[in-house]
């Protein structure tokens, strides 16, 4: 199905199970710890040997020496793997790095070797005993060092230009009678999925099969068969269940090509997690950025002129973080500038983390906007009202195809009571603590990309459903379930998903906010087909046919829907794919965050009181997974604020802190009673299904909103995060 | 292809250059050990190195337990021992002989939920999963530590019986990390079930 034109009214606006705050469909079997992940595959690989990774210990140079015989003769095990003997490798259409290293080392803990034995225990010791002499070169480790030899990466499509210009911006902005140029800076993080990397692989005549943690299915299966040089219909991949990832499990990473490479060398499926100690520096990451902003006004707070540049590094052939991405298209301002810069480094390679390019990029625009709010003396939601704009500000010829980003500040601003606010910093004080507010905007794009399905009915009149769409935590089994239910008229129970499988039609898989929208499109569109078939075999006209309680209906005639299949089961299959609404219209999500913050007088602790956020993401196919992809990214979002950050070691190349326990996320005491309210809104430009995305937008302005609220709380301004104790202890006000 | 790397001790050892045999340090400890699982005995010979999160997963199957870190840095391995919580990746099999161990499975079925639960589905207390047996162990734990009065970090007045309070919960629950960030639901499933007790 091709979507061309706006959606008009169809069977999904009925809203009978789509919309619902159901509960998921996979919830029995998350909770009481019955949904197999990938290393739990004990039916499917009951004899499978266990593999260990071993990471290089230098950043960047040549393997002198790898002498991996005392690992072979260690107790049970069965092979060492490494470069010499892993057979010729390619490299992914996804990963910039090889995966298994040497004798050049790209990277910090980059695989060099994988030591598969009968037991964990056997692999994990001799893991320790391939013994590595190095010759370590000279590399690029800190960006801000390298920002002078940053140059303009190439365009491409999803990056777009690296420099774009409207109008005359460097004379706007002298011009300009207020004026901001300050500098951000954002760490480096990790995504930190709860799951490790993980595979199973199992050899049967040349066919290989992976039960692995993977949001994208089909670029994991055409990873591994590039990269092993095979044919892509000689590999299946599995991946029901995946513990989260963040953008972290995009693309095949060393988990899977490892344990490939271990089951064809032992003869015997096997399995390898990443051990956490590893996953930091061995996968990918969120690339640090410098941020500069300039905002030029008129003394009554119209933008005159705006510009935003950022440079980042990544390893050679690599891209950069697209972090003044959102600043083309989210404030109006007649002369624009923004530019992206990529510096060459050696550190791990950079890639996606949950909504890359606007999560850092908002973090430094939206601390920007706050920071000129004060100077035009205007309150932070009124300075973005009037820098709204309803049209592309770089093609105003492009509308919007809806953009209630007024209603969002507004309705957050009413609920959060930010009436309440002091403008003047350091004037509320609850005890001990200086209390303050803050607030984002908070903005991401919705990206249509084609998706498919299968959708089957039997002679019971179930509704199977098969797709190889993941579900990472994002709700993809409760919602793909809701839209069959929906279009075909039947009950929850009676719709069976089925995910995760490269045999299934390839969807858009789960990233980039895309998997609900285009997921849930290409299920529509294989109902589409479903329905048809089933009029056609009922005789009746599947334009008017009324798909409802199990029935089906036309004019004055009805038959229940089982009956279409009476005589064998009926399968239909279709994929959507996008014409050029997206072109003629750009389609983005909107939203705001609200926050309220502690800082303790004395000791400068942060404590993150109340947290909101307004969303408008086209209709919301589940309010209630809904909610919790906001709560997450809004849980994620205070991280970046006060506590995420990769630690490099600028001589020796490595992020430092590379465990659980020394890269700090939030945990429970951290996070508050988070609120989220969704505007009642459907974007029939967007798809059938007439929404958006919504779990990234969650996170964008979250960091910012934290940031502010620290400066409404004691007037330190921080422009580097995290927004750690050593950032500003210094600074506090003097406590009386 | 990857022959030679395939050579394990034995191949070596029927090549032409005679393989030292490894030093006796190296050959790994097996005992016996039997445990007692969600009210099941399990006779294990398991190698001494063997974690009792690995002895759950890998011997006797039971995935239920998580591995987020094998470190006790995320919680995601939490079960019970003798009715007290630990991080099962921090303990080695062989030192529970005899010990009643509470696992996931142990709790309720997708069948027979246990009301902490039905709790985590009805308040969506969940994103990816992968956190989640370990949440509801502890959340299940935290509940009885309360009600026996063991004060917490955040309890104000520790001769006096801790409260039920958001912050007490958060507080216990800390050693749970959740990357999906569903701690506010998890706060209300637990607060649900604490209320219903009380
Ligand atoms: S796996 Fe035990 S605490 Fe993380
Ligand atoms: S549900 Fe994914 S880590 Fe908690």
């Amino acid at each position: 199905m091709k979507f061309q034109t706006p959606a008009g009214h169809n069977p999904i606006d009925r809203m009978s199970v789509v919309g619902q705050p159901l509960d998921r469909i996979d919830g029995p079997l998350k909770t009481t710890g019955t949904a197999p992940y990938a290393y739990e595959q004990h039916d499917a690989a009951p004899d499978a040997a266990y593999g260990h990774v071993v990471g290089a210990g230098i950043a960047k140079g040549r393997i002198r020496r790898l002498d991996i015989k005392a690992a072979e003769r260690a107790p049970g095990v069965l092979a060492v793997i490494t470069a010499d003997t892993a057979g010729p490798l390619e490299v992914g259409p996804h990963n910039t790095v090889p995966l298994l290293g040497g004798p050049e080392i790209r990277h910090y803990h980059q695989a060099v070797a994988l030591v598969v034995a009968e037991s964990f225990e056997a692999a994990r010791a001799a893991a320790g005993r391939v013994r590595i002499e190095y010759e370590a070169h000279a590399g690029a480790y800190d960006l801000e060092a390298a920002r002078t030899t940053a140059t303009a990466p190439e365009a491409n499509a999803q990056m777009g230009e690296p420099d774009t210009q409207v109008g005359d911006f460097l004379g706007a902005f002298a011009d300009a009678p207020v004026r901001l140029d300050e500098t951000y800076t954002t760490p480096d993080q990790s995504h930190m999925m709860m799951e490790p990397h993980a595979s199973i692989a199992r050899w049967d005549d040349g066919t290989l099969t992976l039960w692995t943690s993977t949001q994208m299915v089909e670029w994991c299966a055409r990873g591994i068969a590039k990269t092993l040089r095979m044919d892509r219909s000689k590999v299946h991949v599995i991946s029901p269940y995946i513990g989260g990832g963040f953008g972290g499990k995009l693309f095949l990473r060393a988990d899977a090509l490892l344990a490939a490479l271990g089951a064809r060398a032992t003869g015997r499926p096997v399995k390898v997690a990443l051990h956490r100690p590893l996953i930091a520096n061995n996968s990918t990451h969120r690339p640090a950025t410098i941020q500069r902003v300039r905002l030029g006004a008129t003394r009554d707070g119209v933008i005159t002129a705006i510009g935003h540049e950022s440079w980042s590094g990544d390893q050679p052939g690599g891209g950069p973080e697209t972090a003044v991405s959102q600043t083309r298209l989210l404030y109006a301002g007649a002369n624009r500038l923004t530019a992206m810069r990529l510096a060459v480094l050696d550190l791990p390679e950079g890639n996606s983390m949950r909504a890359p390019g606007e999560a850092p990029g908002m973090m430094a625009l939206e601390i920007a906007m706050d920071e000129m709010a004060e100077k035009l003396r205007l309150d932070p939601v009124e300075f973005r009202i009037r820098n709204d704009t309803q049209v592309d500000p770089e093609n105003p010829e492009r509308p919007f195809s809806a953009r209630p980003l007024i209603t969002c500040l507004q309705t957050g601003a009413a609920q959060f009571g930010w009436q309440r606010r002091d403008a003047r910093p350091g004037r509320v004080k609850d005890g001990q603590w200086l209390v303050g507010l803050g607030m984002a905007a908070a903005f991401r794009n919705n990206l249509p990309m084609t998706s498919g399905a299968r959708v089957r009915l039997d002679g019971d009149g179930r509704i199977t459903v098969e797709t190889d769409m993941t579900d990472i935590g994002t709700g993809s089994y409760t919602i793909i379930a809701q839209t069959a239910a929906e279009m075909m008229g039947v009950r929850m129970d009676q719709v069976e998903v089925r995910l995760g499988d490269s045999t299934y039609p390839v969807s858009a898989g789960s990233g980039g906010q895309f998997g609900a929208n285009n997921a849930t499109s290409g299920v529509y569109a294989a109902c589409i087909g479903l329905r048809e078939e089933v009029a056609r075999r009922l005789g009746f006209n599947s334009q008017d046919a009324d798909f409802a309680d199990g029935q089906v209906r036309s004019g004055n005639r009805s038959a229940p829907l089982a009956s279409a299949a009476a005589r064998g089961e009926i399968v239909a299959e279709d994929r959507i794919e996008y014409g050029d609404l997206h072109k003629t219209h750009q389609q983005s999500t909107f939203g705001s965050h609200f926050v309220e913050v502690a800082v303790d007088g004395a000791t400068g602790e942060v404590r993150v009181r109340r947290m909101l956020a307004v969303c408008a993401a086209g209709r919301i196919l589940n309010p209630k997974s809904a909610r919790s992809q906001v709560i997450g990214a809004m849980t994620m979002g205070v991280g970046a604020a006060l506590m995420e950050h990769l630690k490099v070691d600028t001589r020796r190349g490595f992020f430092v802190n590379h465990d659980l326990a020394s890269y700090e996320v939030p945990v429970h005491a951290d996070i508050p009673h988070q609120e989220v309210i969704f505007l009642d809104e459907t974007d029939p430009m967007s798809s059938p299904m007439k929404a958006k995305g919504v779990g990234e937008l969650g996170i964008c302005g979250v960091a910012a909103a934290v940031a502010n609220a620290i400066y409404n709380a004691t007037g330190v301004r921080v422009r580097d995060y995290p927004i750690t104790l050593d950032t500003y202890l210094d600074r506090l006000p003097d406590v009386a | 292809m990857a022959g030679s790397a395939t050579a394990g001790a034995q191949a070596l050892a029927k090549g032409s250059e005679p393989a030292p045999s490894p030093p006796r340090s190296l050959e790994p400890v097996h005992s016996r050990v039997r445990l007692r699982v969600n009210g099941t005995d399990h006779d294990l010979e398991v190698d001494t190195r063997t974690s009792l999160l690995d002895a759950l997963r890998e011997h006797l199957h039971l995935t239920g337990t998580k591995k987020g870190c094998d470190h006790g840095q995320c919680g995601a391995c939490t079960i019970m021992v003798d009715g007290q919580r630990i991080n099962s990746c921090l303990t080695l099999a062989v030192m529970h002989e005899g010990d009643a161990i509470t696992t996931i499975e142990g709790l309720g079925t997708p069948d027979k939920l246990h009301p902490m639960q039905a709790a985590f589905i009805s308040h969506d207390g969940y994103q990816c999963g992968y956190c989640t047996p370990g949440q509801i162990c502890s959340a299940v734990a935290v509940l009885e530590e309360i009600g026996q009065g063991i004060p917490s970090h955040v309890t104000a007045d520790i001769s006096a019986a801790p409260s039920l309070s958001a912050d007490e919960i958060r507080e216990r629950m800390s050693g749970n990390i959740c990357r999906c960030g569903a701690y506010s639901n998890i706060i209300e499933a637990i607060t649900e079930v604490a209320g219903r007790r009380a």
